[in-house]
């Protein structure tokens, strides 16, 4: 994992005195709330429904055991001892007060952490694979790139008032995409060309929000070295002729699809032509100075512990099932990558109380070199687990509340904090996920029902990222009243697609039955392989309909 | 007469008067006794009569095209760029322009909602001059520029990125 330099420290211990700064003046009514508000976002402070929420970084969703530590005490010391993992890999407070926020960030600093660019209208978070470096069909370690991307993006002159959020992810399989890279202002795969070089597919103009859109690709093959340069030069493109005038045309996406992909890509060329060269085309050294970063951690040397495993599975039922569904396979023999769910129905998708944060802290260092990494369906990924010790680790897990062995499944839900704290909502998402979890409380049958994603958003700004779940739910507002719209047929995968709106939206204590309906649809349709989307994808959108609006 | 500050944070003053864009039909109303400041493309379409003059400069507004000055750029005393509304970040990138691609070297000054906590990205994206919002205290301009020692990019001010002095 990347360990901050001397530079980093300087830079992170300048922001958080900057930052002080600018709070004071705000106290002070110095700045006027419209001065201080792209301060604050470009620093994470949202001001909430109940209280300001401060969304703090973490970087390609990368975490240590210390780190987590300090998190859980802050949420202590500064907020009501509970956390929310977000669906960009990041980790929320609700309930810090307005001049807190500096020591926070002081206190955040000295283990390496920030809430820089979470927020406000400029380059956020890079995001990629939970599984990065421990999978078997990765073109390569994706991470150094994303440290890369943060380094280059962090305080960029150029970049803080664009004119909108910009967001990019990273993804490295070749056969999987965990990062939803086509639906970000710029999704980047990494490729190989034929002579072996890596280098990236660049995707430009996906998205979810009013307008969702799958991010068309503007460059085949981006040599390594070149990243940043093309970064700037779409950056610059979109920061000067992006649209300005209207909040909801402003994403890249729209830029692209007025240009065509073909006019958009055309432009990037003409501006990259004059800075390819330029110093900050990336060095051979540079990037192998970052990949020094991301070695492997001391593996033993083991052979699968295939023969062990099938006899405790054939013991326990449970611990069979979480292997199952929890538990994946690692590139390194005896070794596995354990997802820790958060999703205890009764519990906020992706909440964690300071007590949880520490148990996961301990069990990274318990079982997995003190090191985790924060899912973009808001779950936590203890990436090198000893097979030998698997049980173990399930035993430990299942009281915490870690072990719902549903990941992927229906219950799995993606969610955003919604109208319960969010100022944005139109709708409480929240409750809706739970009565949906207690309505599928049967483990087998959802085991039966194969790997659904049912994606939440409170509102239109899509943080659930509801347009591209296989089962979309969208809060709306109608008359004051809270109304879900349900969509099917979206996917973030390779494969990715936006959802088809369903009809008219239901009440939320319909939404339960609604949900049994659309899965009884599938359930009657499907041939013996099929996922909900492929036969979905198959029958069409009519049989829903049909069932649902009987 | 404005309160000019330089990168240093230090303050001067000096008598440049903004020329606005004259209504459809109007001519352009320059002072006779001061230096001024006239939209770009109004320059370039008079530039028989303004090259050379060491009392006219331009300005470029938010959505305006530096490349119009691309080869004449030292031949202006003073470039200044509008910031409409201070989230308007398409200066930055006309800053830049000016000065990377067209090598601009003479005063590039940055005009319009010109706020405190902005001089730090104008100074790094080639700005040389700021001509605060009148209401905001100019004695903080100093701080505001300084917070950083140094940055992770090349911009205008350096060429040489983080991962290259890393490297030396």
């Amino acid at each position: 994992m990347y360990v901050y330099d001397e530079h980093d420290r300087q830079m992170a211990a300048e922001r958080v005195a900057q930052f002080r700064d600018q709070t004071e003046r705000a106290l002070a009514g110095e700045l006027a709330e419209d001065e201080f508000l792209p301060l604050r976002l470009q620093n994470g402070l949202y001001v909430q429904r109940l209280a300001p929420m401060l969304r703090i970084c973490v970087p390609y969703g990368m975490m240590r055991s210390d780190q987590l530590r300090r998190l859980a005490r802050i949420t202590r010391d500064y907020d009501k001892g509970y956390a929310h993992f977000t669906t960009r890999q990041n980790v929320q407070l609700n309930w810090p007060a307005l001049e807190d926020v500096p020591d926070i960030l002081a206190e955040l600093a000295e283990v390496e952490m920030h809430a820089n660019q979470t927020s406000g209208n400029c380059i956020r978070n890079t995001t990629t694979d939970q599984f990065s470096g421990v999978q078997s069909d990765e073109i390569a370690d994706p991470r150094p790139y994303c440290e890369i991307i943060r380094q280059w993006s962090t305080f960029h002159p150029e970049f803080a008032f664009l004119p909108r959020k910009f967001k990019v992810a990273v993804n490295a399989s070749e056969n999987t995409d965990r990062a939803a890279i086509q639906v970000h202002d710029i999704g980047l795969q990494m490729v190989r060309n034929e002579a072996g070089e890596i280098g990236f597919r660049v995707h430009v103009g996906g998205g979810l929000g009013r307008t969702p859109m799958v991010g068309p690709v503007i460059r085949e093959f981006l040599p390594e070295l070149d990243l940043l340069t093309y970064l700037e030069a779409v950056l610059r493109v979109y920061n000067r002729y992006g649209r300005r005038d209207n909040k909801f045309k402003a994403r890249i996406k729209i830029l692209v699809k007025a240009l065509t992909p073909e006019g958009f890509a055309e432009k990037v060329e003409a501006e990259w032509q004059h800075i390819k060269d330029s110093p900050t085309r990336l060095t051979p050294e540079a990037i192998q100075r970052i990949q020094a970063y991301f070695t492997e951690p001391d593996y033993a040397e083991l052979d699968n512990a295939t023969d062990l495993l099938a006899s405790q599975r054939f013991e326990n039922r449970g611990f069979d099932q979480w292997l199952t569904h929890n538990v994946d396979t690692h590139k390194k023999p005896g070794y596995a990558i354990v997802t820790l769910t958060m999703k205890k129905t009764g519990t906020p998708p992706g909440d964690v109380s300071d007590k949880q944060l520490e148990q996961i802290a301990d069990l990274a260092d318990e079982f997995s070199f003190g090191e985790v990494r924060v899912t973009h369906q808001q779950n936590v990924v203890l990436a090198d687990v000893r097979q030998d010790r698997l049980l173990e680790l399930w035993q430990a897990i299942t009281p915490m509340g870690f072990g719902t062995a549903n990941l992927n499944t229906l219950t799995d839900v993606i969610c955003c904090p919604g109208g319960d704290y969010c100022a944005l909502a139109n709708a409480k998402s929240i409750p809706v996920a739970e009565a949906i979890q207690r309505q599928f409380d049967d483990l087998d049958y959802l085991y039966d029902l194969g790997n659904i994603d049912l994606n939440i958003s409170g509102c239109m700004n899509a943080c659930g990222h509801h347009h591209v779940g296989n089962i979309g739910v969208l809060g709306v507002d109608k008359k004051g009243e809270e109304f879900y719209q349900i969509s099917l047929g979206g996917s973030s995968h390779h494969d990715a697609s936006i959802g088809k709106i369903l009809g008219p939206s239901f009440a939320r204590d319909e939404m339960p039955k609604v949900i049994s309906k659309i899965i009884d649809v599938y359930v009657d349709k499907r041939t013996e392989e099929e996922t909900f989307l492929d036969t979905y994808r198959r029958v069409g959108i009519d049989p829903f309909k049909e069932r649902v609006y009987a | 007469m404005p309160n000019v500050i330089s990168p240093d944070g230090s303050i001067r003053q000096d008598n440049w008067v903004v020329v606005p864009r004259p209504a459809e039909g109007e001519s352009l109303d320059i002072p006779a006794d001061q230096p001024a400041l006239i939209p770009a493309d109004l320059w370039l379409a008079g530039y028989e009569h303004f090259t050379g003059r060491e009392d006219i400069g331009v300005w470029f507004d938010s959505h305006d095209e530096p490349e119009i000055l691309d080869g004449h750029v030292n031949e202006l005393p003073v470039i200044a760029v509008n910031f409409p509304k201070f989230s308007d970040g398409r200066g930055y990138s006309i800053g830049r322009l000016l000065r990377e691609r067209f090598g601009y070297v003479n005063e590039l000054r940055a005009i319009g909602d010109v706020l405190l906590d902005q001089l730090q990205f104008m100074k790094r994206c080639g700005f040389d001059a700021y001509v605060l919002r009148a209401d905001k205290d100019i004695t903080k301009a100093q701080k505001c520029l300084n917070f950083f020692s140094q940055g992770y990019q090349a911009a205008t001010d350096t060429d040489i990125p983080l991962f290259r002095r890393r490297a030396s």
